[in-house]
């Protein structure tokens, strides 16, 4: 058990290590930042560029990958390098990562917990005005691109407050600005901010787990073990609950570590629109930029999230089923 | 008796007119057995679920079922739940599927105590009081048992454990479908009379749902024996095998193979009608050798035989004097046994010493098999004994890990890649699952020529054979243009075995052939495998089997295999006559007999559950070998120590065999030089 543990940590730090590596190829390769500097004016010599690119460590005259090996010494040693303003990337790093966290943390929660709930929901109700509800609503939203998505729900957000009277749902930044006040009503505020992005990112999920659980839960509404509970003396409700749900959560857990990637991806735009100051924002700000080092630091990041992703259904595959314990 | 279960004017219907059970009427009295057995498709399975108000999805059930005194159809389901389990229960035919893979086998047992009792017990008493049970139906380690999930246990075991969930509520009715069928043969004894204990110790009724005539006879007080959801004879289980009555049950009784000896198998030719097909009449009519006019109309109920039969017979048939005291062969068309034939010189197929793996699990550690030109050879064995990866070996015309396989005279080890594909194409196989081995998108001519054309056969010869094999397989030449799905299984198998006999093979191999057929199809299956095989020029063939009864029909000798080595080989008279390997001996006392007093009287010798022995060296049977266990102790130690030799061409791989005159015990000297096997 220890072993098989260690093996499969080896080999998400393996993929881990060729994730940043590829990534900073090519970051390296598709984004210019020399066109960063010389696009200021005045013009700035190129000897100027040069040495700021080299200070960076972005120097396009080394080879990538010697760059890459400077950078990763580095990064072994926790410094993640520069970005081109010439500020630290682990500071940026510092005050963006929690922020996504909460994102993706409330998002996943509440996306998989309602997914897996509104598939369960969709199977019972099989081939009623449910199901075919749950089935319209699953392919508008996964039909949807997430900004759409994102922009009619901060609309809807606005007529909403606007029938209220007052703004009870925010549409920018994660929290008002210079808003002191107790820590209730700090976390009602943050609350407020949260709704619309959580929602945007979440509801990808819900559409995609819901279907994944929907299958899931037909085929073990079929099963032998099923309707052996129910000759028991369990009412099929709780013949579901007790013997099925579990069953059906397996083949869905192992759907989670892809999953969770589309929905990592989806919250990068949410950041965007909301305004929030996340690692997705500043991706697309670096990327647009060509900050090398910004950009793989956020790969970095994905890569671990993802990783951890992987290892978390790994483990609760673990726990739900005995079949695979050895 | 009082009735505990009383079925009237059952029916099952998917959809309006599409009826599966078409008015069952059935009554179970307070610790009877009555056995239900019917081929598939003949709505027994639905009767039984029906009867525990389970009915499938889609499924709307009519009429009228009271269990003691309770109309159960309508039912709230809440009602309903609490009479399963502890009225009513159920054992199923697939016990891995059957329990919940994710919970523990002492808690899925222990649930029904908990969800039954009042006051209820703790999780923690209702888990030892199933370990409890598990002891009284004497499962061996029932702590271990109620401990492991469903995945770490045997067959056997699984299906014990699913008899005492049935029993942990105390019933008045067990319904048992199929209970032994996903088993093998030793095993199926084994559980059959725990079922057995299990409805003694608590005094339930037992509805044993079944297709085995051979378990129905040992098993059941009462026999129902229904057809296209109808119930169509009932009667005391001797006098049901003794003098039935219905021209169905007479011809499926004649069908049946029996593993005693070589005999004639009746055939009852067409096949039952589709749900909601034939819903006026006699559903048996057109199949019926002695129907008459007023059959195509009047819908027979079920009435008592008299004035000669016995009480409680009962036949649903318009016409019953015409069967009385008329054999089944008067009737139905009938194959005659096949006859013994001397051995041929030529050897088609030898296999020598073969060892093989099944992914990463030596299945086969040495196994020994010669197949002459023009005899039929069985190889038989449960499941895990290394038939089919032998089999497999054969197929693959390489050279094996280690030993030698020689096909049609050619080792497979020199085989080049021409030489491989030339011999192919004279090994043919027909495989278990026809549905499975013929493409659903070829029509039945294409399937049939297909191995024609891959040995570019001209295509006006290819017309012609395809017409001519057709009709060899007794098969309509107008079938030619269909698709598999729109066959029966036993069509299907028929287009199989033209496929395979298409390029005149010298060497055909045959998987299981029968084993997924109804008895009734089956017996045609056997009757034309027998006229194909003893026919001059025909194939020589490798029947592999785990039914011994179809393989005493079918073969002239015999190999028999366990735990992947061959343990003893012979002709099929002597190694049913007079088996020499305690394994043999368990393994052929262990088939159910259709007819009930022999089934009754039959002395089963159940292999003794595997002792701790360490396997590594001496016999690898003697952890279940009966002789063993009875031996000397200077004797035993011979089977400790040394592998028995593999059998020569006739003979048993043991130290102490069998004779005529009892185990003989001059085995190999324990003290002295034999040299200790690898």
């Amino acid at each position: 058990m220890a072993g098989r543990a260690l093996a499969r940590i080896t080999r998400s730090v393996t993929l881990l290590l060729v994730s940043v590596l590829v990534s900073y190829v090519i970051a390296s390769v598709a984004l210019s930042p020399r066109a960063y500097f010389e696009d200021r004016t005045p013009r700035p010599p190129a000897s100027a560029v040069d040495h700021e690119l080299a200070e960076l460590g972005l120097d396009d005259g080394t080879p990538v990958l010697a760059r890459f090996g400077h950078w990763s010494w580095r990064a072994l040693h926790g410094d993640l390098g520069r970005t081109l303003d010439g500020g630290s990337v682990n500071a940026e790093f510092g005050r963006r990562v929690g922020v996504s966290v909460r994102l993706l943390l409330v998002g996943t929660v509440v996306g998989t917990g309602l997914g897996v709930l509104a598939g369960v929901w969709a199977a019972i109700r099989r081939g009623r005005l449910p199901d075919h509800a749950m089935t319209v609503l699953s392919f508008l939203v996964l039909s949807v691109p997430t900004f759409v998505l994102a922009l009619l729900l901060k609309d809807g957000a606005l007529s909403f407050n606007e029938g209220v009277g007052h703004t009870v749902i925010r549409y920018t930044g994660e929290s008002t600005p210079g808003r002191g006040g107790t820590w209730p009503s700090r976390l009602a505020d943050r609350a407020s901010h949260l709704v619309l992005p959580a929602a945007t990112v979440a509801l990808g999920a819900i559409a995609s787990y819901s279907r994944y659980q929907r299958a899931a839960t037909l085929d073990v509404l079929a099963a032998g073990h099923l309707r052996t509970a129910q000759a028991k003396g369990l009412t099929p409700g709780r013949a579901l609950l007790r013997h099925g749900l579990r069953v059906s959560l397996i083949p869905v857990v192992t759907f989670f570590s892809f999953g969770f990637l589309a929905l990592f991806t989806g919250s990068v735009f949410v950041e965007q629109i909301f305004g929030w100051p996340g690692m997705g924002s500043w991706f697309l700000d670096a990327a647009q930029k060509g900050d090398v080092n910004s950009v793989v630091a956020v790969c970095l990041f994905a890569a671990v999230a993802v990783l951890l992703a992987g290892l978390l259904a790994d483990a609760l595959l673990l726990v739900l089923d005995p079949r695979v314990r050895r | 008796m009082s009735t505990v279960l009383e079925l009237r004017d059952l029916h099952v219907e998917f959809g309006p007119g599409r009826a599966a059970v078409r008015g069952v009427d059935l009554t179970l009295r307070r610790g009877e057995v009555l056995g239900l057995v019917g081929e598939s498709g003949a709505g027994k399975t639905l009767t039984a679920l029906a009867a525990l108000g389970l009915p499938p999805r889609g499924a709307t059930v009519r009429g009228s079922v009271r269990l003691l005194g309770t109309e159960l159809v309508g039912l709230p389901a809440r009602d309903l739940a609490r009479l399963r389990g502890r009225r009513i229960a159920m054992v199923f035919q697939d016990p891995l599927a059957a329990f919940t893979p994710v919970h523990r086998i002492g808690d899925q047992i222990g649930e029904v105590m908990r969800l039954h009792e009042r006051p209820r017990p703790t999780r923690r008493a209702a888990r030892r009081r199933a370990v409890e049970l598990l002891t009284e139906l004497s499962v061996p380690e029932p702590e271990r048992v109620a401990r492991a999930y469903p995945h770490e246990l045997s067959g056997g075991l699984r299906q014990r454990a699913m008899i005492a969930m049935a029993v942990a509520g105390r019933p008045d009715v067990i319904v048992a479908d199929e209970p032994t069928s996903s088993l093998d043969v030793g095993v199926q004894a084994e559980i059959l009379a725990a079922l057995q204990d299990a409805r003694a110790a608590t005094g339930a009724a037992l509805l044993l749902v079944s297709h085995d005539l051979g378990v129905i006879a040992g098993a059941a007080d009462r026999v129902a024996v229904m057809y296209a959801g109808r119930v169509v004879e009932t009667a005391p289980t001797d006098d049901l095998f003794r003098a039935p009555r219905m021209p169905y049950t007479v011809g499926l009784l004649a069908a049946v193979p029996r593993p005693d000896t070589a005999h004639a198998l009746t055939q009852i030719p067409g096949a039952p009608p589709a749900p909601g097909e034939r819903n006026e009449g006699c559903v048996f009519a057109p199949r019926c050798p002695v129907a008459g006019p007023e059959c195509d109309s009047t819908v027979p109920v079920l009435r008592g035989v008299r004035p000669e039969g016995a009480p409680g017979h009962s036949v649903a048939c318009l016409r019953p004097e015409t069967t009385a005291a008329r054999a089944a062969a008067d009737l139905y068309p009938t194959s005659p046994p096949p006859q013994p034939r001397p051995r041929g010189p030529v050897t088609a197929l030898r296999v020598t010493a073969l060892r093989a793996s099944y992914r990463t699990h030596r299945a086969v550690h040495h196994a020994d098999l010669e197949v002459r030109r023009g005899e039929t050879v069985a190889l038989v064995g449960e499941s895990g004994a290394g038939k089919s990866t032998t089999l497999d070996r054969i197929i693959a015309l390489t050279a094996p890990e280690s030993g030698r396989i020689e096909v049609l005279g050619q080792d497979t080890a020199a085989l080049t890649r021409s030489g491989a594909r030339r011999l192919r194409g004279r090994v043919q196989i027909v495989l278990q699952d026809s549905a499975a081995s013929l493409d659903p998108r070829m029509t039945i001519a294409r399937i049939i020529a297909e191995p024609m054309e891959a040995r570019r056969t001209p295509r006006d010869l290819v017309a012609a054979r395809t017409r001519e094999l057709l009709t060899q397989v007794e098969l309509d030449p107008r079938t030619a243009g269909r698709y598999p799905h729109q066959l029966s299984g036993g069509q299907r198998q028929r287009v199989a075995l033209a496929r395979a006999l298409a390029v005149r093979p010298e060497l055909l191999l045959l998987d299981e052939p029968v084993s997924a057929l109804d008895v009734s199809v089956q017996a045609g299956i056997i009757a034309l495998l027998r006229r194909l095989t003893s026919e001059p020029g025909s194939p020589a063939c490798l029947l592999v089997s785990h039914d011994l009864a179809v393989v005493r029909q079918l073969a002239d000798r015999v190999v028999v295999m366990h735990g992947g080595r061959t343990v003893e080989s012979g002709t099929v008279d002597a190694v049913f006559g007079r088996p020499r390997h305690p394994y043999t001996r368990a393994l052929l006392s262990a088939v159910p007999d259709p007819a009930p007093r022999a089934e009754r009287s039959r002395p089963v010798r159940p292999l003794i559950p595997l002792q701790d022995v360490d396997l590594s060296t001496g016999c690898a049977f003697r952890g279940h070998c009966p002789v063993h266990r009875r031996l000397p102790a200077e004797h035993r130690l011979v089977c400790e120590r040394d592998l028995p030799a593999p059998p020569a061409t006739d003979g048993a791989a043991c130290h102490f065999p069998h004779t005529d005159e009892g185990v003989s015990l001059r085995g190999r000297p324990a003290a002295k030089g034999h040299p200790p096997a690898q």
